[in-house]
This record gives C-alpha cells, structure tokens and sequence, in this order.
C-alpha cells in the first residue's frame, strides 16, 4: 500500500473534463514522475492533492486519511510540501527568514503567538535554517531579500523552504522549468542528493532528461486519464506514450 | 548597506525614543509647539499610529475603520468616569478590553476578504457605527450632544472614599489631576510602552509572520500556518491601541461624540502612517507629531496675521499673495496636508524615514569615498 492513493479521481471545468477517472498509488520513497502533454491534467491533478481544488468525485488518501475537505495548511502540516511551478517564496523578507517561517510553522503548529521571543536570537532555528541553505548552496545570501535572486535561486530557496519541514511527500510541479541546461543539472544533482533523505517525491515535468535521470516510476497523463504507468524503461518503449507526446491521444 | 538589527540597538533606539518624548516640552519649545494641548494629542495619536501599523504596516491589511475603535475606546472611558470612578487607570483598562472585543468581531468578519474588500468592509463597520452612536444608541452616547460628566453621575468606587464637592470633578490618576502637564507625562508614558510592545512584536516570530502575510499568503497557507487567526490578533491587537488612544482623549477631555468615529478621523491615520513611513517603527509617530502640528499651526494662520507677515510687499502684490496664501491656511490647511501628502507619495513612498534614510546613506557613501580615497589599498570597513 502506498503513502499516496488517489482513486477515481474526476474533475470538470465547466464542460471540459480535466481529470477522468485517475488512479494513482505511490510507494513510499520512491521518486514518482507524471508527464504529459500540455493540458493534461497534470497540474490540476497536484492541485488536488494539496487543498487548492476539490476533485468532483473520488478519493485522495494519504498515510490513511484523507485529503479532500482540509485547508492547505492541515495538509501541509500532515507532511506534504509543495514546490511550485511559479516560485511562491516570501519576497520581502531575507532568505533566512523565508526558511526560517516554515522552520516555525513545523515545530510550533498553524498558529503560535510569540510575540516576545525576538527572531535574531533563536538560535537553534537560525541553526537549522542556515544549514538547510548551506544544503541548496544559498548560505552566502541569507541576508539578502528574496526578491532579488534570479530565477533558479527563487527555485532553489523554495525547495529548501520544503526541505527543512521534513516532509513525508514532497510535490514538485515543474522544478527545472525555464532554466538553462546547466541550471537544470545542478538541480538534478540537487534533488538527487536529498533523495536520500528518504522523501517520497512527486515529480511534474516537462523535460524529458530530468525525468530519466530522477524517477523510479512514471505515470503518462493525456486528456485527464493515465495511459500508462510503470518503471522508466517501460515507459520510453510504451507505443502509446509516443503516440500522446507527437499527436492527440484518441483512446 | 543594511544595518544588522540586534537587542542592542533596539534597547538603544528605545533608550532614544523615550528621551526624546520625555523632553518634548523642551524641545518642541523653539517651534512653539511645547503646550500641553498639543503634546497630548502627539502622544495620544502617535499610539492610535503606531497600533495602526501593525495591522497595515507589518500585516498589510489597510483598515479604513479604526476610529471607530477609537470611539468606543472614549466612550468606554467617559462611562468609566461616570458610574465608576475619576481615577484614570480603570477607564484605560476598560476601554483597551471593550476596544478589543469589539475589534474581534469587526476583524472576524471583514477578514474573511482581504486587499480593497477588506478596507471597503471595515469602512462600512465604522460608518454604521458612527450612524448607530449618532442616532439608534442615544441612550448610551447621547447621541448629537456627545457624551459628558454631570455632576448627579454615580461615581461608585469614589463615592466610597471622599465626600461629593461642590462642582464636577476632574479625572485623575491616584489625585494627579489629569490636565495640562500631568495629563502629557501620562500619555507619554503610556506611548512609551505602547512603542515598546509594538518593537518586540516587530522583532518576534509573530512580527514575522505578520510580514509572511504581507509578503505572500499563498506560501503561508502551502507552509502550514493558518492566516486568519494571525490577522485577526494582528488587528485586534491594533484595535486595542486605538482603544487606548480614545480612552486617553477623554482622560485628557472628558467627553466623547460620535464624529470622533467618522470615516475622516480613520483616514487621518491613515495619512499619518503614510507620511511618516509604512510598516517601519518611528515612521507613525513621526506622521502623527508632523500632522497634529500642521493642523494646529496652520488652521491657526488668519488674514490679519498674512497681512501683517507679507507687509513688506508692495500694496497690491500684498493683496494677491494673502489671498493665495490664504486658501492653504486657516479653514484650508486641509489644502497644505494634502499637497504635503501627494508629494510624499510621488517621491518618497517609503515615508519621511525612507528620506532620512537616503539622505543617511548618501552621507555615509561620500564619507566612505573620502576614507576610500585617503587610504587607497585598503577596503573601508
């Protein structure tokens, strides 16, 4: 039985069916990629999981209970964090403010007034914070406000404000999108390196590299069905997976 | 350059602030502004600001209803003195907690919406609280009248320790009659600590995450933190300031009327956050000072005080100028604050502290190159 178990999931926009009957179960530790093309589903899929749509029909369970009906932030403090596709950080403030919040937000719960300890002298999350940019290679820039990274440091510092909460599932929608090739390795190498941490992570993406060189299962999502699932090499051989990437899927 | 922020220079800055309101009667005297009156009022709204910062300012949530917290900060107060006592401390005390609860459940419901549904909402709370004192609720403001002392009002608590004298008697704390001088140390101490909480609020988690909520309420959500609740102490915790504000106007005044929770009186501090600086600590205080002396001085200009200050002119120049000068002054002042407060907008955004500070880094950058210059290898520290 998987961390993860999504059964007949549908979901509709007005007429247009974006989610069809999905069914989706994720191992424990393992590295779980969904592709497809545009307009699949992929993202209203992750949307699902993490409070900001409610499927029409169908179950999300996670370690057993469920998902649908509770705020975002009941499911993020049961243990799922999400990167974003569009990096969603805390842009006024520093760096290490920025991983320092969700450093709180794990240890004191949703809601905490301490408004009397001061920030500059908390030292055991400062520690913890710095360690976890050190990780992501932000450690120099902790002092700087988060609007003015590049892109890939956005990225990168969103990641490490998942990270340090010590996630049980980790969602990734589109990690590498926009970035250079070289940008993208190093966050491959990145994610790669955390795997060992033994976070399940479920992976969204596009290029094809980054999906090969992470995932350890692959589910094909095309018009809001899954076509195919199974284990890397499967999928790259699968007919009908090609069929979706170079034409419409008529199933 | 950013300046660290440690204890040390909070406790020195807190050390500074409270010199400087101690000896405002000193030095305000040079700008004729040392009289108790008006130093009041500076401190009695630098409060109503500084609470109001921490709602707009550190959470981003702009309330266009404060005043009517204000209000019935005042009217708590004056009811204090009429059924209890004189003493100043109970009416503080009341009116802080009526203040609260009140804004607990003014925020409950108008935080349900956030960005310009939240003003709208709070605005149309305070006018329908305006309009309720104005009107339905006579028999506890008195409506068009406002609320006063009489002299057949019961005074529990003080009728038990002295004799009833011959006229009504003036509010006080512990004897101190709550006028004039005393009346200023009074609100300037309580300004004090009301700076003080508001910069340990400032430097907590909780301040930081009121500025997560300013700063992104997505990522607070996807974070685990529950936001409502947090805006909800945040503007509860600014409508007990306002509270406090109102009771001090009536320690200071004994009476209260409804205009004091009309919407002009929640736009001022507004202004005032503005003009001094959004979201940074001195910033409320400094609009407050700098609006409260603006209203005084210039409301005060007349005609015959322009004439005598342009009589140096040529007669008919005379006329043209005080007739012009005269529209920014007297009943127009409104004119002069709105003109300062366009200007603020354009150019400094940040408020007069962002100017204080451009103009504090653009000495200490000349200064850096002079030292840089003079000691070529080295790199200025």
């Amino acid at each position: 039985m998987g961390i993860l178990q999504v059964q007949d999931v549908n979901k509709s926009f007005g007429g247009l069916k974006a989610l069809h009957n999905v069914n989706l179960d994720v191992e424990e530790g393992a590295v779980h990629a969904i592709i497809g093309p545009n307009g699949a589903g992929k993202s209203t899929l992750l949307n699902c999981f993490v409070g900001r749509l409610k499927p029409d029909t169908g179950s999300v369970m996670f370690n057993g209970t469920s998902l649908l009906g509770i705020a975002p932030h009941e499911i993020n403090q049961a243990g799922v964090a999400r990167v974003f596709q569009t990096p969603e950080i805390f842009g006024d403030l520093s760096l290490i403010e920025n991983v320092m919040i969700p450093t709180l937000a794990k240890r004191d719960g949703a809601y905490t007034v301490n408004a009397w300890g001061r920030v500059d002298q908390a030292a055991e999350i400062r520690e913890k914070a710095e360690h976890i940019l050190e990780d992501v290679g932000l450690v120099e820039k902790q002092e700087m406000h988060a609007n003015s990274l590049s892109r890939g440091d956005k990225r990168r510092l969103e990641l490490a404000m998942c990270l340090v909460q010590e996630p049980k599932l980790l969602l990734l929608d589109e990690p590498t999108a926009g970035m250079s090739r070289a940008d993208t390795n190093n966050t491959i190498d990145l994610l790669k390196r955390i795997g060992e941490r033994g976070i399940t992570k479920i992976v969204i993406e596009h290029d094809m590299h980054v999906v090969f060189s992470l995932a350890s299962k692959i589910s094909v999502l095309a018009q809001g069905t899954v076509i195919a699932e199974g284990a890397p090499e499967e999928i790259k051989g699968d007919p009908r997976v090609q069929e979706a990437y170079l034409g419409g899927a008529h199933l | 350059m950013t300046n660290k922020i440690t204890l040390r220079s909070d406790n020195m800055m807190m050390g500074l602030f409270a010199l400087a309101i101690l000896t405002m009667p000193i030095w305000l005297m040079p700008i004729g502004a040392s009289y108790p009156d008006l130093m009041q009022k500076f401190a009695i709204f630098g409060i109503f600001a500084i609470g109001f910062n921490i709602l707009f300012g550190l959470t981003g949530y702009l309330s266009f209803g404060h005043a009517a917290f204000l209000g019935v900060g005042s009217y708590t107060a004056v009811w204090s003195f009429k059924l209890l006592s004189m003493n100043v401390v109970p009416a503080v005390i009341f009116a802080v907690i009526v203040a609260g609860a009140f804004s607990f459940l003014i925020g409950f419901i108008s935080l349900r919406r956030s960005g310009i549904y939240f003003s709208i909402l709070t605005l149309a709370f305070a006018q329908m609280s305006y309009n309720l004192a104005y009107s339905v609720l006579t028999p506890i403001t008195n409506g068009e009248t406002g609320l006063q002392l009489a002299k057949s009002d019961p005074r529990v608590i003080d009728g038990l320790f002295v004799e009833a004298g011959a006229g009504i008697p003036s509010t006080n704390f512990f004897g101190i009659p709550m006028s004039g001088y005393s009346g200023f140390y009074f609100c300037a101490v309580l300004l004090i600590i009301g700076f003080y909480i508001s910069l340990r609020i400032t430097r907590s988690p909780f301040g930081m995450m009121l500025k997560a909520i300013k700063s992104n309420q997505n990522r607070m959500s996807y974070t685990g933190l529950n936001t409502r609740p947090y805006a909800l102490t945040a503007f509860v915790i600014s409508g007990m300031y306002a509270g406090l504000a109102g009771s001090l106007l009536a320690v200071t005044d004994p009476l209260a009327g409804a205009e004091r929770m009309q919407w002009t009186a929640s736009g001022e501090v507004v202004l005032m956050t503005i003009l001094g600086g959004v979201g940074t600590l001195l910033g409320p205080m400094l609009g407050a000072v700098i609006i409260k002396y603006f209203e005084n001085i210039f409301s005060a200009f007349n005609e015959t005080l322009l004439n005598n200050i342009f009589s140096f002119l040529p007669e008919g120049l005379q006329e043209v100028v005080v007739s012009v000068v005269g529209l920014f002054v007297g009943e127009g002042w409104h004119l002069t604050l709105g003109i300062l407060f366009m200007i603020i907008v354009i150019y400094l955004p940040g408020g007069l502290v962002e100017g204080a500070q451009r103009i504090r880094d653009f000495v200490g950058r000349k200064r850096q190159k002079k030292t840089s210059e003079a000691h070529q290898p080295q790199i200025a520290e």
